[in-house]
This record gives structure tokens, sequence and C-alpha cells, in this order.
């Protein structure tokens, strides 16, 4: 039980990276696509911030009395990282209008028909 | 003075050169700015592999901030080689671009096209030259996003679809090298690579470093299109401008088989994850049914372009074989391959853009009776071809002959017969073309519209025919600078450590 609860942070990120990769892989739709991958990265930018965290630290702001600080190097990785993951999913979604605007329709299968037609 | 600034000035030019090109507005002015950017990078990368081969590495701190706090450029002979394919091929490829494109993208969308190709270019040379791991997850994913953009601007429809394709394969294969160099860091407290590289070898084995290497190995995987993770890279090279797949081809997939290499050789250490992890046995094993499967796959294309990206994943696998040997011999092998096929893929997509640009076409259908119409075209296509088959006196017969001696030297009599048959098959699919375009009569004699592409298409497409040439007779500066490199990342990690 402990094993659940002491390191609940990494069942969450597990638990969101799968779910995340599930939608990529099963939504037929391209915006949902889209949301899957989005929580997919999120579940990694999860688990950074996790790692950061060193036990009994405060927060890394330089003050008087605290001798111990929690690890500021991933949030300011994790930061470029969602700056990255916001650009991927811009680029994505832009995509998607044009898709919507030559096929009209963002559904997988439903291209896929139109282009055999060809 | 200037001169120290050297190992980051390939990155810094084309990233600062995009938003300039973009404000150019005019299409010529934007054609003529990127091209020089990009022909001064090359320049650079050729002084700093003639620089790190006589003096070995060079690293550059940048903004001041002393590695390992701070992100660290790391030149070596390796990602020097490598440099100079990228912003040589990329130079090439601009100069052909500006009549290519002109058939294949929207007007008004020409600038975004060098824009998004001078970023390309940027990322590419910012993942070779980076000495930090976090760094080059960054990299990685700038000149991605640029790469699908690049996709996306052809006129054809289905290249928005291939382009949304590779996207999210590209995401989720970045996400898994984040997730990688995230495990890495939990256990090491460190991203410089050498600092990395100096840490991870304290340990036997963990299960935090396995499972971050495997990360990172099946991320790096999907971004090298190694079968059977390669499903994103037909399409996406397919309906691409035919100057993109060009460029793509020959660096794109290049660029992550030296991330590959950089993860294994240089972090890792080979012992580790080849003895430790048993990755060769995978590797190799991947490599040699890529080679067959898509070479097969290729046999059967229709379309020239479609069957190009197949022999593509099928070369890449030559080229992870190389890794897979484990010896020093077999990565110099890998590594002279990733520089030949550049040449040749670089020749062939361009030749077959060529085609695209006369008849508006990349089936195979089109080929008839070209042997004729479009001669130097055609010539330079069968040229290119032979060097892909491995015909002596071309490039690609000497990255054969290195790969089939590491093969014996191990005493694989298998995997060097595998490697020859799967040459065999690289003959079928470029003769079925060659037969159409010389024994077949043109569809319609009477159409005169068809005729030799541009000078300024001839002009890079037979530099890099005569460059398959020239490396096929004269291999002293390949071989050499492929054997430094291979034999530099083949010394353990924790002596690189030392030379700093």
């Amino acid at each position: 039980m402990s094993f659940i609860v002491d390191y609940y942070n990494y069942w969450i990120v597990v638990f969101l990276m799968m779910a995340g990769f599930y939608i990529v892989i099963s939504a037929n739709n391209l915006v949902k696509k889209v949301v899957g991958l989005n929580i997919f990265q999120t579940s990694v930018f999860i688990m950074y911030i996790s790692i950061g965290k060193v036990s009994g630290g405060s927060a890394p702001i330089l003050a008087d009395g605290i001798t111990s600080y929690s690890n500021p190097l991933p949030h300011v990785l994790i930061l470029t990282a969602i700056v990255v993951g916001v650009a991927t999913t811009a680029v994505g979604l832009a995509l998607i209008v044009r898709i919507k605007r030559a096929y009209g329709t963002v559904e997988e299968n439903e291209f896929k028909d139109k282009d055999a037609l060809i | 003075m200037f001169a120290q600034h050297f190992p980051v000035l390939p990155i810094v030019l084309p990233l600062i050169g995009a938003p300039v090109c973009m404000l150019l507005a005019r299409s010529q002015l934007a054609w003529l700015f990127a091209t020089l950017i990009s022909g001064f990078s090359f320049f650079i990368s050729i002084v700093l592999l003639l620089t790190t081969l006589d003096q070995g590495v060079l690293s550059y701190a940048l903004g001041g901030w002393e590695p390992p706090w701070g992100i660290e450029m790391r030149v070596d002979v390796a990602n020097a080689l490598v440099l100079s394919v990228v912003t040589g091929l990329s130079t090439l490829v601009l100069v052909y671009a500006k009549q290519s494109i002109d058939k294949e993208i929207d007007r008004n969308q020409h600038t975004l096209f060098y824009t998004a190709h001078l970023l390309c270019l940027a990322g590419l040379s910012g993942i070779l030259s980076t000495g930090d791991a976090f760094n080059l997850f960054v990299f990685l994913e700038i000149s991605s996003l640029a790469t699908y953009t690049l996709v996306s601007l052809a006129s054809d429809r289905r290249a928005l679809t291939a382009a949304f394709r590779y996207l999210v394969m590209g995401t989720i294969g970045a996400t898994f090298i984040l997730i990688g160099v995230g495990m890495m860091y939990m256990k090491t407290g460190t991203l410089n690579m050498l600092d990395l590289a100096a840490r991870i070898a304290e340990y036997d084995s963990n299960r935090t470093l396995n499972t971050g290497l495997a990360f990172i190995l099946i991320g790096v995987s999907i971004k090298l299109a190694l079968f059977p993770l390669h499903m994103w890279l037909p399409p996406a090279y397919t309906h691409a401008p035919s100057a993109v797949s060009a460029f793509l081809a020959g660096t794109a997939t290049k660029v992550a088989v030296y991330v590959m290499v950089r993860f294994i050789f240089t972090i890792y250490g080979a012992e580790y994850v080849f003895h430790e992890m048993g990755m060769d046995v995978i590797l190799l094993v991947l490599a040699i049914v890529a080679i067959f499967n898509c070479s097969f796959v290729a046999t059967v294309q229709s379309n020239v372009k479609t069957m190009l990206a197949y022999s593509s994943v099928a070369q890449i696998g030559y080229m992870i074989l190389g890794i897979s040997l484990v010896t020093s011999a077999g990565l110099m092998a890998g590594l002279l391959h990733i520089f030949n096929h550049a040449l040749m893929k670089g020749a062939l997509f361009m030749a077959v853009g060529a085609v695209l640009f006369r008849t508006g076409s990349a089936d195979i259908k089109a080929y008839y009776g070209l042997g004729k119409r479009m001669p130097l075209t055609m010539a330079a296509f069968t040229i290119a071809g032979l060097s892909i088959i491995g015909v002596p006196l071309t490039a690609g017969f000497v990255s054969k002959w290195y790969l089939v001696t590491a093969a014996l030297e191990q005493q694989h009599w298998l995997i060097a017969f595998l490697i020859l048959t799967g040459s065999l098959l690289a003959i079928v699919y470029i003769g079925r073309v060659l037969e159409v375009a010389y024994f077949k009569e043109p569809a319609d004699p009477t159409d005169t519209t068809i005729k030799e592409a541009p000078v300024l298409m001839l002009i890079p497409m037979w530099i890099l025919v005569l460059a398959n040439i020239y490396f096929g007779i004269d291999t002293s500066l390949s071989v050499s600078a492929a054997d430094a490199a291979s034999k530099w990342l083949f010394q353990p990690a924790a002596d690189l450590g030392a030379v700093r």
C-alpha cells in the first residue's frame, strides 16, 4: 500500500501517460489526437517537476534561515518543454484547419476514403 | 578572435537568418539570402571539420557559462563530419529549390519555405553541435517542427495528412527522448554529455538508467525511421515538395542516427548498451529486416518518390547494421554511409524533382522514354542509382565495402551475404526506372513540353553526382574523417571525460 501512497505522483504520471498515449493511438478525430498528445506530454512535465522536489526542501528562493532548497533546474527545463509542447499543438491545430479545408472533415477514416477515390 | 565562435555559428546564422528571410517578403531575395546563409554555414562547417581532424575537440561555453553548469557546444570529428554533410546538402538543395518549388509550392508561401528551411537547418546543426542532453531535445523539436511545416507546404492535399501523421509520430518520439533524459537526470543530476558519461560509468547496471536508455532508443528509432517505426516516412517524403524530400532524406534521419550513436557510444558507452542490455542483437535483427522488407516494398511501388522513400528506410538499415556490429570498423562503415547516402539520395530526389517539374508526375509512367528527352537528368539518376546499388567507382560501393569488411572481420559470413543480397534488391528497384526511361517509347511522342530540366536544377544535381564519383575513387577525405570519428567515439566514455 505504501508503495502506491508514497509514490502517488509517479502513479499519476503513469496513468496520464498511458491515457494520453491510448487516445493518440485510438482516436479517429484529429483534434482528439492532439488532445491525447497534450495529455501525454503533460504527464512528462509532472514527472520532471516531481524529480525536482527535495524532501524537506523549501521553494528555491534565497531566504534567511533556510538551508535546504528544492532543485529548480527541472522546473526551468520543463518551462522550455512546455513552450515546445505549445508550439507542437499550434502546428498540429494549424494542420487540422488546413485538412478540414481540403477534405471537409477531420475524421481520419473519412479522408482516407476520399483519397482512395482519386 | 572571431574563429573561437565557429562552433556555434552554424546554429546562430540560420536561426537569425530565418526571421529575416520572412521579412524580406520577396521570393527572389529570400532565396538569395537563405542560400548565402546556408553557404556560409557550410564554409564554417568545413573549417570546423579540418580543425577537429587536426586538433581534436572544440568546446564552446554558450553565454560564457562554464560546462558542466552551462550549455556546452562540443564539436569533434564525428559531428563536424555530419555537420558538413547537412550544411553542404542544404546549400545545394536551396540552389535547386528556386525553380523546383515554383511548381510545387504556392507562390505566396515561398518565403515561408525558405524560413522553415533555415529553421530546420538551425535545429539540425544544433543537435549535432550540442554537448547537452536536454539542449539536444530542444533542437530536435526545432528541426522537427520546421520539418512538419516544410512537408505540409506542398500543394497536394495528401501532404497535409502526411505531415500530421509525421507530427504525431515525431512528437511521441521526442517525448520519449524527454522521458529518457529525465530518467538519466534523476540518477545522475547532470545533463552535460561528458558528465553523464562519467557518472553513468560508475553504475554497473541500474534500473532507472536502463529504462531511460530504453525510452531514448525507442524515441530516436522513431525519429530515424528504424523498421518497424518507419511508417511516417514514406507518405511524408512522397507528398513533400521535391526539394524538401531531397533535403530531409539526406539529413533529418541521418542526424537522428547520429543522435543514437551519441547516446550509445558517448553517454552510455558501448559496453553498457551492448553487453549489459543486449541491444546489439535487437538492432542487428531490425536492421536486416529493414533492409529486406523495405527494399522489397520499394520494388513494387508505382510512385518513384515512394520507392526512394522506402529505399531510404532500407539504407538506414545499413547504417544501424554498422553500429550494431560493435566494432570500430562497423561504426566507421555506418558513419561513412551517412555521408555517402546524403550524396546519392540527394541526387536521386533532385532528379525525381526535375522530372516532376517537367512532367508534373512522379509516377513511373511519366518516365517512359525520358532517357532521350531529359538525358542529363536521367544520367544523373542512373549514376546516383548505381551508387545506391553499390557499383565500384561510386561512393555507395565504398561504404558497402567497408560494411562487408567489418562483418567479415568478425566472421559474420551470413551478415556479409545478406548485405550483398540487399544490394541485389536495389538493382531491381533502380533498374525498373532505368528500363522504362531508356528502353520504352514515350507515351506521347509528339509532346514537346517535356525537355531537359532548367540549368539551376541541373547544377546542384550534377555536383552531387560528381561527388558520388569523386568519393568513390578518392576516398581519403571521407574515409579518414569517418575513421577518426569512429575511433574517437569508440574509446571508453571515461577516457573522454579525462580529455577535458
